[in-house]
């Protein structure tokens, strides 16, 4: 080493960009071309040592095919038994879509900011979901489920294009019983769809609550969270007490492919969970 | 003469030119690979060189927007040019860089990290624009949430003798940007070059060991006074780019008109990123055998310009040359003082020479001072 500069040490995350191997452990199909992986890593210390919060991803590597984003949708008190509920859209996914229970990929992560749960205690919690956007609130759900006494009224507004679109059905009646306020309406319904239809924002309409001391934790289409924080500051929740989860392509995880920046954070540091208020000078700004 | 002794660090000494051969010779016996300016295409190219004859004596650059040409320079000068295409990043962070590779072995996958490759390296003639734009890519790569080990491994390895500017060009404007055409920090030797000498800033232990056995003089007053003076010829040479309040400007004129103007002119080539010095925006690409048994993925430089740089699934939220050009200016001039501290531009105009169309960092920020936006 010459000229005087700090060259910091390497930490144990030598290769930041190294996956690890992962088992699928498990594969429920959720909803038409979205699938559950529960992912367990094969290096047993690797796996006793994982640990997540609400909100966070990993990166899955499919040799070949090449390595997506996918948030985290179990339960974090489990870190074990990864969830990661993937749509089959493109190449990786599609790839990933073939494997079977056994089979193996890449993994590495946890990354990215996760919900303010924190803030959440004492106070009323409405969430707000769209289609596979419930992935990444699922996690901040069941663990708000397991100490229900500390939090408010939980309400969950979620929409989907169809009925057949809809992540996590069969656990409805239980998140119900335990004490979630469940909104759910599609976009274009079938005869036999019961509930609600209209967009998601149209469900503010449902509901009444204390607004200025609510948490509204949203996730979904950039288009949907638009209305979602329109119908929110409607009703003078402030700006502060909203949070979005955004997505940009992301290549690294680490904050130095430069893919997923959004103005001045990198959504895979700063985000993807974000505060309202810090990127409203932004948010919605066409092709920002 | 003080020939057996070496000059101690921060010391300023004055050599003969033909000291800085044997400058070479004590790199080349310390085990660097010299790397430098020197001509090739009709452009000033950064290679590897064996001696002092290999640098571009007596060749300077006529420089404006979308323009380059080799022209003879005054008074056979070493570094009577500045900067051409080239920058020290395709040495320090390379265009392709092999991270891992993917072996199948009894159905399981093993993941086989590169190990970072780290050539010793000894930059020579770096000037001080590109110094700086070495330690904003210091910024981006080791002092982030984690370093990046493949830049990590070659930057700790590097002898940066630098060379401050006593010649301009017309795309330069370091000395809005405050980082030349004197280098002040990051260097183990820096030269200036005077028509009989060289005067050398001596920066760190090794350059000062580098020295060994030429034969170094103190700088005198008169010495110092005919550097500061060729200096500030080069100060004065340049082009202009307000700095102040750079990021309130730009983020509040995001949905200003003149972004269509540019986006008229802008091919969306990427020249501009690629020449530009402190870009470090990567991808990867995936490659397999035939037999699905082995895959590789490399990190390869990529663009902001690119179709597919911000692809998200069915979409883009980049599709437009305006959203791109737009990105690729507030970052340079704001975003980038908001994650890293400092702006992201150096003022070497590489972007501006190198651009097809001649489009003007400075003259599109002036654009939005000249008449800013309307509040809707
Ligand atoms: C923080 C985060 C969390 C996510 N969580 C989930 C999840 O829980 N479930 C899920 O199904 N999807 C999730 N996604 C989206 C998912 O990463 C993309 O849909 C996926 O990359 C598509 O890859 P593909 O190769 O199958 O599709 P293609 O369309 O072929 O994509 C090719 C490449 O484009 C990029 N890309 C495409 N779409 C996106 C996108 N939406 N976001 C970022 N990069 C993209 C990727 O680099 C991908 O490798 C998440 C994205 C982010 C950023
Ligand atoms: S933006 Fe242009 S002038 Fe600034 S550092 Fe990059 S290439 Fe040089
Ligand atoms: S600014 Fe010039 S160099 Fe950059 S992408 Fe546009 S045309 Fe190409
Ligand atoms: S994904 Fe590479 S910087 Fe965020």
């Amino acid at each position: 080493m010459s000229q005087a500069i700090h060259i910091p040490a390497m930490t144990p995350a030598v290769l930041p960009m190294l996956p690890q191997p992962a088992v699928i452990r498990a594969i429920k199909p959720e909803s038409y071309g979205v699938a559950t992986y529960t992912l367990a890593f094969q290096d047993p210390a690797l796996a006793a040592a994982y640990r997540f919060l609400p909100g966070q991803f990993n990166m899955l590597y499919l040799p070949a095919f090449g390595e997506v984003a996918i948030s985290l949708s179990s339960d974090p008190a489990q870190p074990q038994a990864l969830g990661h509920s993937i749509r089959f859209g493109g190449s990786v996914t599609q790839g990933i879509g073939r494997l079977k229970v056994g089979d193996m990929l890449g993994l590495r992560g946890p990354y990215g900011s996760h919900w303010p749960l924190d803030l959440a205690a004492g106070k009323d919690v409405l969430m707000v979901a769209g289609g596979i956007g419930l992935a990444p609130l699922r996690p901040a759900l069941l663990t708000i489920l397991k100490e229900r006494s500390k939090y408010g009224r939980v309400l969950l507004l979620y929409g989907g294009r169809t009925p057949q679109d809809l992540l996590y059905t069969d656990e409805f009646e239980a998140w119900q019983k335990a004490g979630v306020e469940l909104h759910v309406s599609v976009d274009w319904a079938d005869e036999n769809w019961k509930g609600q239809v209209g967009v998601i924002p149209m469900l503010f309409y449902r509901i009444r609550l204390e607004y200025k001391k609510c948490l509204v934790l949203t996730c979904g289409p950039e288009i949907m969270m638009r209305f979602v924080i329109y119908e929110a500051l409607a009703r003078n929740i402030p700006r502060e007490s909203i949070y979005i989860s955004m997505e940009r392509n992301m290549k690294c995880a680490v904050g130095f492919c430069g893919h997923c920046q959004y103005g001045p954070n990198f959504i895979c540091q700063q985000g993807p969970i974000l505060n309202f208020a810090t990127v409203e000078p932004f948010f919605g700004k066409e092709s920002f | 003469m003080a020939t057996a002794s070496i000059p101690r660090v921060s010391a300023s000494v004055v050599v003969l030119k033909a000291a800085l051969q044997k400058i070479f010779e004590n790199l080349r016996a310390a085990g660097f690979t010299l790397v430098g300016p020197r001509v090739r295409d009709g452009a000033i190219v950064l290679d590897e060189i064996a001696a002092l004859d290999d640098l571009p004596r007596g060749w300077t650059e006529d420089k404006q927007p979308g323009r380059y040409r080799l022209v003879p320079g005054r008074n056979g000068q070493y570094f009577g040019f500045t900067v051409g295409p080239h920058s020290w990043k395709q040495f320090l962070h390379p265009p392709s860089a092999l991270l891992f590779t993917a072996r199948k072995s009894n159905g399981a996958w093993v993941f086989e990290p590169a190990k970072p490759q780290a050539p010793q390296y000894a930059f020579i003639g770096v000037r001080p624009c590109d110094l700086k734009a070495i330690a904003l890519q210091d910024r981006a790569l080791l002092e982030g949430p984690v370093p990046d080990p493949h830049y990590r491994a070659r930057r700790r390895q590097v002898f940066l003798l630098a060379a401050n500017c006593g010649e301009a060009a017309a795309t330069c404007f370091c000395t809005s940007m405050k980082t030349g055409p004197r280098a002040s920090t990051g260097f183990d030797l820096a030269l200036t070059e005077l028509p009989d000498g060289f005067l050398i800033d001596v920066g760190s232990e090794t350059g000062s060991e580098m020295l060994q056995d030429t034969e170094w003089e103190p700088a005198t007053a008169f010495d110092l006074g005919r550097a500061t003076q060729a200096l500030q010829r080069a100060e004065r040479q340049q082009r202009e780019l307000r700095t102040d309040d750079l990021p309130r400007l730009l983020y509040s004129n995001l949905e200003h008109p003149h972004w269509d103007e540019v986006a008229a002119r802008c091919l969306s080539c990427g020249n501009c990123t690629l020449a530009c010095p402190t870009c470090f925006c990567t991808t990867v690409e995936d490659s397999s055998d035939l037999r699905g048994q082995v895959a590789r993925r490399t990190r390869v430089w990529d663009s902001c310009f690119t179709g597919d740089f911000s692809q998200v699934h069915g979409g883009n939220t980049r599709p437009t040359i305006r959203s791109r050009y737009r990105q690729f200016l507030t970052h340079k001039y704001a975003s980038w003082i908001d994650q890293f501290g400092t702006v992201g531009c150096v003022g070497c105009g590489r972007c501006m020479t190198w651009c097809p169309v001649g489009i003007d960092p400075t003259q599109e920020v002036k654009a939005f001072r000249v008449s800013p936006a309307r509040p809707k």
